[in-house]
């Protein structure tokens, strides 16, 4: 029997045993209000239109297409596109996101909006749309993470955002994501969450997909139009899983269609230094929801490990725990040194410098392609650019600025 | 009738507040808490609240988050926090203890495998911060068969179509949370609490504690004179921190001196309800 994936979640937020709605009893009104906010306007016309219009002029979509012919070539097996992703306006997929939920901001009244973030692209992404509406905008960030993203920083700050760093915990992304939670209750009645990926709480993993499907629809329409087929293959990144999901939903029931999504192997998978729950971890609650985690035999969430501060998470969107579970989509990993060489070919290969969330994704392409035949069509997701990695990528290369 | 609904219902035939102070298990160290428990009865609490430690208490101020941080450097497990009860149960077996966190230690343990397990230390209640009445299939009809008492939240945003889940599905007593924010925060509203609780008192078919912000003896005194229940927290844990360096000698003068004068507030306002 073929699946209908538009059902998921149910209208509890469930994908089938994950998701859900764990949350602490002050924020469960406003959850409910946001359902019911979403749920009002998903199908409405002109809400639906004033996105597109944002998301056209403002954002610059759709995104290209684009053939990468010369490290397809290289790798000798099938052709290789890349969504491109990193050329939307602040220069990765969060802001399909941000637009969407900053127009629910402003239906339900609110004049404050808060944000965690790892990378910072969601916090840039979120201090942007925040400017451009007038808003007050409060980024949460892991200590670390303001170190080793310190261009971002500075862009949220130039953009009229508050960053506050977060101490407590292992001063990254799961610790922003707590902090977040802490100002939300504190201050529900007037501030709006704008969680950066498909986790958290019903309805966040279902509303922050629908917003990021855009990536999958355009891929499918431009796939027919360059090669007059499906693709063969999805590859994406998975740190929360909202570029991940954002390819792939709009090919699920598509059986044709292979996916990967790629966990950071950071250190590798059998030295416990690594993000990589979908590979290595087991159910749990955290954050809202049910998902697969990383977590300890007495139910403790671990710390982890990855060169890419945007993947460096402990839980996963529930819905890919959930197509973990049924099969559709297959989980791997590629660790530090696989995605830094990831992101060298692509930039050498292509004139793109790509985020190293994003090489993740590409690294675990340079494996895959040269096993399959040459007809195939692979579309890599390549999330975001990586200007704000120059740090880390030049004290690794020794390149002195 | 649950040792925790005796308790409560023997408290309000006296017309006497309950005093719930809280305390992280393993804070600031594993031996400590037995000693503290006890410590608590002796200086006038009814019933003890027990946190049990979570990597990311994403409900809790800093005082909490740094007890939390204490306890976990010892690794303190919720089985733990079992032992600890056991131990205090070999000289105590009146004063109800309700454990207090986050959902996914017990989700670790298994629903049924910990329910039984705190049944048979003596616990007698469980208050899991991320586990509202929707979420609660399973874990519900676990604590239930073991016989322990189901505390839910409900808050100052809690509407009134969601209380009929809270007294369906929960036991003991309802703990209202009484400002919107996380432990230890803020100043306290009393008349904004007050209103809420008329308005929560006519729905609600349990005994209420009022919990979230209470410091000190004149915070206190307000909220007895509302609530059937008074839950004090980051005020005792405070004095954990502040003190540790010195000694658990310290720490329980400190500890015993701050209870006294949440009892004492608590005794005074009882003692007005009684003239009216
Ligand atoms: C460029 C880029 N890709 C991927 C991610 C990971 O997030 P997600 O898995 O939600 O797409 C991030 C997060 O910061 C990012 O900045």
């Amino acid at each position: 029997m073929k699946m209908d994936f538009s059902k998921y979640p149910d209208e509890h937020g469930h994908f089938g045993p994950y998701g859900g709605v764990f949350a602490p009893e002050t924020l469960m009104a406003a959850l409910e209000q946001l359902k019911d906010e979403y749920a009002s306007v998903k199908n409405d016309p002109a809400f639906l239109k004033e996105l597109a219009e944002d998301l056209q002029n403002y954002v610059g979509r759709p995104t290209p297409l684009y053939y990468a012919k010369r490290w397809s070539e290289h790798l000798g097996g099938g052709k290789i596109y890349l969504k491109r992703e990193d050329l939307n306006h602040t220069g990765a997929h969060k802001v399909n996101n941000t637009i969407g939920q900053a127009l629910l901001a402003k239906r339900l009244g609110k004049k404050r909006i808060i944000a965690e973030t790892g990378a910072g692209q969601h916090g840039v992404a979120s201090a942007t749309v925040a400017a451009r509406l007038g808003l007050e905008c409060v980024v949460y960030m892991g200590a670390d993470d303001v170190v080793r993203q310190a261009p971002n920083v500075a862009r949220m700050r130039m953009l009229g955002a508050t960053v506050i760093p977060v101490e407590s915990g292992t001063k990254t992304l799961k610790d922003a994501l707590n902090e977040a939670m802490r100002d939300w209750v504190t201050n529900v009645d007037d501030t709006f969450y704008i969680i950066g990926t498909v986790a958290g709480p019903h309805p966040y993993p279902a509303m922050v997909r629908d917003f990021q499907s855009i990536i999958g629809r355009e891929a499918k329409q431009q796939a027919l139009q360059h090669e007059n087929k499906l693709p063969d293959v999805l590859i994406a990144c998975v740190g929360g899983g909202s570029n991940a999901i954002g390819l792939f939903h709009e090919f699920l029931e598509d059986d044709s269609v292979e996916m990967y999504g790629v966990e950071p192997a950071g250190l590798g998978l059998e030295t416990g230094q690594h993000a990589a729950p979908l590979c290595k971890g087991t159910p749990g609650v955290f954050h809202g929801n049910r998902t697969y985690l990383m977590q300890d035999k007495n139910g403790q969430i671990l710390g982890t490990h990855s060169i890419s501060a945007g993947l460096d998470y402990p839980g996963v969107g529930p819905e890919h725990a959930w197509l973990k579970d049924i099969g559709r989509v297959n989980y791997v990993a590629v660790d530090d040194e696989e995605a830094l060489q990831g992101f060298r070919d692509l930039t050498r290969f292509e004139g793109i410098i790509p985020a190293l969330e994003s090489s993740h994704a590409l690294a675990y392409a340079t494996k895959l392609v040269p096993t399959l035949s040459k007809d195939k069509m692979i579309v890599v997701n390549l999330s975001g650019r990586g200007d704000k990695d120059m740090n880390t990528i030049a004290q690794i290369e020794g390149i002195e600025f | 009738m649950s040792r925790l609904q005796t308790k409560l219902s023997a408290l309000k035939v006296v017309g006497k507040t309950a005093l719930i102070p809280y305390i992280t298990a393993g804070d600031p160290s594993p031996k400590a808490t037995v000693a503290l428990m006890h410590l608590l009865v002796e200086k006038g609490a009814d019933v003890i609240e027990l946190g049990v430690p979570f990597s990311d208490p994403m409900a809790d101020g800093p005082v909490i988050q740094k007890a939390v941080e204490r306890a976990l450097i010892h690794n303190v497990s919720l089985d733990d926090v079992l032992e600890y009860v056991r131990v205090f149960r070999e000289q105590d077996m009146e004063t109800p203890v309700v454990l207090m966190g986050y959902l996914n230690p017990i989700e670790a343990q298994g629903y049924e495998a910990f329910a039984n397990a705190a049944s048979s230390v003596g616990v007698d209640a469980v208050l899991t911060v991320d586990m509202p009445p929707e979420e609660s299939k399973g874990y519900l009809e676990a604590l239930q068969q073991a016989n322990l008492d189901r505390i839910f939240l409900v808050s100052p945003t809690t509407p009134d179509n969601r209380l009929s889940a809270v007294n369906e599905k929960g036991s003991g007593f309802v703990y209202y949370v009484s400002l919107k924010g996380v432990t230890g925060s803020k100043e306290l509203d009393v008349e904004d609490v007050a209103r809420n609780m008329k308005r929560l008192q006519q729905s609600l078919n349990m005994p209420m504690g009022i919990g979230f912000g209470i410091k000190d003896g004149a915070t206190a005194f307000e909220m007895a004179k509302i609530g059937d229940a008074v839950i004090v927290g980051s005020a005792l844990v405070k004095l954990i921190e502040a003190n540790q360096s010195k000694g658990s000698y310290d720490i329980h003068l400190a500890i015993g001196k701050k209870m006294t004068e949440f009892r004492t507030a608590l005794d005074k306002a009882d003692a007005l309800k009684g003239q009216e």
